[in-house]
């Protein structure tokens, strides 16, 4: 067998993107289809409903839980503002009545007269989602969302942290290899979205927050600065609703990392452009990448590949592929060779393998578990 | 559906995992039921796929082509023996499912150490993951409790609360929290959420006015906490299983089929593992402990007198959750269990890659032994918590003696006993795939810290999800075939419980088996690898203060199963404390060269 099948990250100078744009829950598509949006603009929205807040009345008012909506100075489904009186005991005799007042403000929801239990419901939540890129509407999806389409450069990164974030592309690292640090982010950089080089350092994602920069992307981030950015170590590679004032992408690793010098080429070339990215991070069933989406200033027509989402292709011989794991983490090659039968790896364990041809001369085997294609 | 097991000759079982369907066939051979041949395939839930049938067509075509006997027709639907003779099809179709996430719930119950658990008790025994447990008690205001109510989006609620015949407040306070919170399902819009109800049936009509109108579909069945004393988790856990197959898998892209093609209920994957564990305790009576490790999640499974308890540890896993067992263990914890000199930072960016890149395998010898050192911290973990799950009922009444004052027992002990243990079974990549049979056994004795005499053996393609269901078919079936396929023997652990004092001996031993014999002195912290082919007669004498299972200094006598690793006798007394630094490496690479871990 000269083939075989292995995962990759899109890196596209050229791709046809599909922004699936869907709301938590049922709500309302401002948009329609064949619509021309921007990569900000509104295309669905709703309203979540408003927080609960119970209030325990039979205890408050030292009543039997069946008297409690007699009780209520104002009916079920009223009004109400936060410390507002919500009820009032009979007193005794008409004397020494007590009063509850409301704990929020909203609407009296219901009152119970088997526990004595009222519910605040407090006001709506609007829920807005936006296109994420610009381009046309091609479908709504009934009343939870829309897609909305265009040509795109297209970079997915490994892992990222943060929201959705937009800006232009600015460049702070000139070479793939080069450390971004906190003495290459400038005040020009504030609601940019940053390319870095290699390993982006605390010291240098701290000068950006403080200067406003929308998002970072570079090749590597060591494990201990994002433990110090967020507080606690990550356990689980799940994200993108860190709120740390950035959205940040890795494009590599963890590490000392450079940034594929490919991915690094294609930021650039857009230096300038209006860009989109999103941190956010699956990688459970559904794998979810961190991306970066520039629009293409020609917009859509004719054929172009499908694109969004991670790739899987086909490993022969002079595929492009970088080695992801130790002893030869991160470094680049060509596929050499596919042997058929399982060999044993150092670990002792068997496994299917595969030879690469690393770009500094050395051939290496590899496991093929153990690379990744660089995808065109 | 075949009625008559006797009829039963061919079996076709696959298990739909998240990312693999596994087909195994079983065939009748000269009386015997014995797994003959496995394949598996990509699972297909996923677009662009989305349809789970493809995927099992495709495992069980690959199973045809290795068996040679036709098993799909060309629908793709699976072919069924037309015939006693009939040389062609199969005669039971079933399967078990985990693929889409398997089946999430969120449970409530109104006092967290007793209907609260009982209820998590009954939803993990039936196979689901737990998403949280509300309880009146459990600390968190109300308004908390609403918010997360809100936040989780589970395949259903499990309800508890109250004995029989006893207080309807607080159960119906908890349903009224429940009810205006409105838990969206996962699945789409149009889904009524189902709410299992199994509490104190007083409560049930105001249970039923609370949920009226709002979505929701409620079910209501017995009390599974009827009085304290008593835990009835039967009708919860069948409901459970119920709506698993009415509402989640008939939302699931293709499950609708599969039900169609299947001779018996689709269930969870793990309630299914659960069965057939009980199935085997049952039998042969004895203790058993399971564990699954994945990639995410870590199942264990135990059935201590005939009690069984099912625990997930939701964020302990190799891959996608290798960086929260590092930061729950503590690195050095994981790194206590390493002989070799490591950076741990670079150790830290390298777990941290394995995470996101979860399908990476270890190529290094020194990979190798670190990913094992985890796999032994989060199996550790695990079973703390499984330990601390798997307890007597709490909040039964006791009558304590004046003596009882001073032994200040508190209710609600656990179940699990190292020193009742008697078969431990591994299952899960780390385990499973360890290059060599010893490491596995070092891990799970390891981890565990079993107590006098415990088997130790591995479920090397993890089959027990195919024969847990089996067993509802036919459970001879399902015994023999796990005995002679399923089951990987590895050997018996001889553990000494008692503290090891460096320099003294543990216990006197002697064994004799087919070809060979030997006799000596454990001493502590020693460990020591008979090669003991498939029995051994086995003699050992614990030193004063060490307990094998008769009691402290008692001698025991009796035969002992070997396997593919043979007997370990390990001195290092219970509970194991490793030491840091260079002595601890020093003992760690002695253990390893005893055991045979890591040759040259």
């Amino acid at each position: 067998m000269a083939k075989a099948y292995t995962p990759g990250l899109t890196v596209s100078s050229r791709v046809r993107y599909r922004a699936r744009r869907l709301l938590p829950l049922t709500g309302r598509i401002t948009v329609k289809v064949g619509d021309l949006v921007a990569a900000t603009d509104v295309v669905a929205q709703t309203d979540l409903e408003g927080d609960i807040t119970p209030m325990k009345m039979s205890n408050l008012l030292s009543c039997a839980p069946r008297d409690v909506p007699s009780l209520l100075l104002k009916p079920v489904g009223s009004a109400i503002a936060k410390d507002e009186p919500i009820a009032q005991s009979k007193g005794i005799f008409g004397m020494m009545k007590v009063t509850v007042k409301a704990t929020a403000s909203g609407t009296i929801e219901s009152a119970s007269d088997s526990t004595g239990m009222v519910m605040i419901r407090g006001a709506a939540q609007p829920v807005q989602v936006r296109a994420f890129t610009s381009g046309r509407v091609i479908e709504v999806l009934g009343s939870e969302g829309a897609v909305v389409e265009n040509d795109v450069a297209l970079v997915q990164g490994i892992f990222g942290i943060g929201g959705e974030a937009y800006g232009p592309i600015a460049i702070a690292c000139a070479r793939p290899g080069e450390r971004l640090e906190a003495s290459s982010i400038r005040g020009e950089h504030a609601g940019c979205i940053l390319v870095g080089g290699a390993r982006m350092s605390i010291d240098a994602i701290r000068r950006a927050i403080e200067l406003g920069v929308a998002a970072i992307v570079s090749g590597g981030i060591d494990d201990a600065d994002l433990k110090a950015l967020l507080g606690h170590d990550l356990g689980v590679a799940i994200t993108g609703s860190e709120k740390v004032g950035i959205t940040l992408v890795v494009t590599e690793g963890f590490g000392d990392i450079a940034m594929a010098a490919r991915t690094h080429a294609l930021l650039v070339s857009h230096a300038g452009h209006a860009a989109s990215v999103n941190g956010a991070t699956q990688i459970r069933a559904g794998v979810m990448r961190p991306e970066i989406v520039i629009p293409l200033a020609d917009e859509a027509t004719g054929d172009a590949h499908a694109g969004g989402g991670a790739t899987a292709g086909e490993l022969s011989i002079g595929t492009s592929v970088r080695v992801i794991r130790d002893p030869w983490f991160g470094a680049l090659g060509t596929v050499a060779a596919l042997p058929e039968q399982p060999a044993v790896l150092g670990s002792g364990s068997k496994a299917r393998v595969l030879e690469v041809a690393l770009a500094d001369g050395q051939r290496v085997v590899v496991p093929r578990a153990n690379v990744e294609l660089i995808a065109e | 559906m075949h009625k008559d097991p006797s009829r039963i000759k061919v079996v076709v079982a696959t298990d739909c995992g998240s990312t693999t369907t596994k087909a195994i066939l079983i065939e009748c051979v000269d009386g015997v039921y014995r797994q003959t041949h496995r394949a598996e395939a990509p699972t297909t839930v996923e677009a662009p796929f989305a349809d789970v049938t493809l995927g099992v067509t495709n495992a069980v075509t690959e199973l045809q082509e290795l068996s040679g006997r036709r098993l799909v027709n060309d629908d793709g639907t699976i072919v069924r023996r037309a015939s006693p003779e009939a040389t062609e099809g199969c005669d039971v179709y079933i399967s078990t499912s985990s693929a889409g996430g398997g089946l999430q719930m969120m449970v409530a119950g109104v006092v967290k150490e007793m209907t609260a658990e009982s209820a998590k008790r009954a939803a993990l025994g039936a196979g689901a993951i737990v998403m949280d447990t509300i309880a009146s008690n459990d600390r968190r205001r109300p308004h908390e409790q609403v918010q997360r109510i809100r936040e989780l989006r589970p395949d259903m609620v499990l309800i508890s609360g109250g004995t029989d015949g006893g207080d309807t407040k607080k159960v119906t306070e908890l349903a009224e929290l429940i009810a205006p919170a409105k838990p969206r399902p996962r699945f789409g819009g149009e889904y009524s959420l189902p709410i299992i109800f199994a509490g104190n049936r007083d409560a049930r009509p105001a249970i039923e006015r609370t949920f009226a109108g709002g979505g929701f579909d409620l079910k209501v069945v017995d009390n599974l906490r009827p009085t304290l004393e008593r835990e009835h988790l039967g009708p919860a856990r069948e409901t459970i299983h119920d709506v698993f197959l009415e509402h989640v898998m008939a939302h699931a892209p293709g499950y609708d089929r599969l039900i169609s093609w299947a001779d018996a209920p689709i269930m969870p994957t793990p309630g299914a593992v659960g069965d057939i564990l009980q199935a085997i305790a049952k039998g042969r009576g004895i203790n058993v402990v399971g564990v699954d490790i994945g990639g995410a999640t870590t199942d264990v499974f135990s059935v201590f007198d005939g009690s069984f308890n099912r625990t997930v540890s939701a964020n302990l896993g190799m891959s996608y959750s290798i960086s929260n067992v590092c930061a729950e263990a503590g690195m050095e914890n994981v790194l206590r269990w390493v002989h070799l000199d490591m950076d741990e930072r670079e150790l830290r960016n390298r777990v941290k890659n394995k995470m996101i890149r979860p399908t990476t395998i270890p190529q290094t010898h020194e990979a190798l032994v670190f990913e094992q050192a985890v796999s032994r911290e989060a199996l550790r973990l695990a079973y703390v918590q499984h330990k601390a799950f798997a307890t007597e009922l709490k909040g039964v009444q006791q009558q304590r003696t004046v003596g009882d004052a001073f032994s200040q027992q508190e209710g609600g002990r656990s179940l699990v006993s190292g020193m009742k243990l008697d078969l431990l079974v591994a299952s899960g990549g780390v385990l499973s795939h360890a290059p060599r049979m010893e490491q596995t056994a070092a891990m799970l004795i390891d981890a565990f810290e079993p107590e006098g005499f415990t088997e130790l053996a591995k479920d090397s393609i993890f089959m027990m999800p195919h024969l847990g269901v089996l067993a509802t078919v036919h459970e001879r079936a399902a015994m023999e075939v796990f005995e002679r396929d399923c089951l990987v023997m590895l050997g018996t652990c001889i553990a000494p419980a008692g503290t090891a004092v460096a320099g003294k001996p543990v216990m006197r031993w002697s064994a004799r088996w087919d070809g060979g014999s030997a006799e000596g002195t454990l001493m502590a912290q020693e460990m020591k690898l008979l090669r003991i082919g498939e029995r051994a007669q086995v003699e050992v004498v614990p030193e004063r203060g060490f307990d094998v299972g008769a009691g402290p200094g008692v001698a025991v006598k009796r035969e002992v199963r070997g396997g593919s690793v043979g007997l370990i006798l390990d001195g290092r007394g219970r509970a194991l404390s490793v030491p840091g630094g260079a002595e601890g490496r020093r003992l760690v690479a002695a253990w390893a060269k005893a055991l045979e871990l890591h040759p040259d």
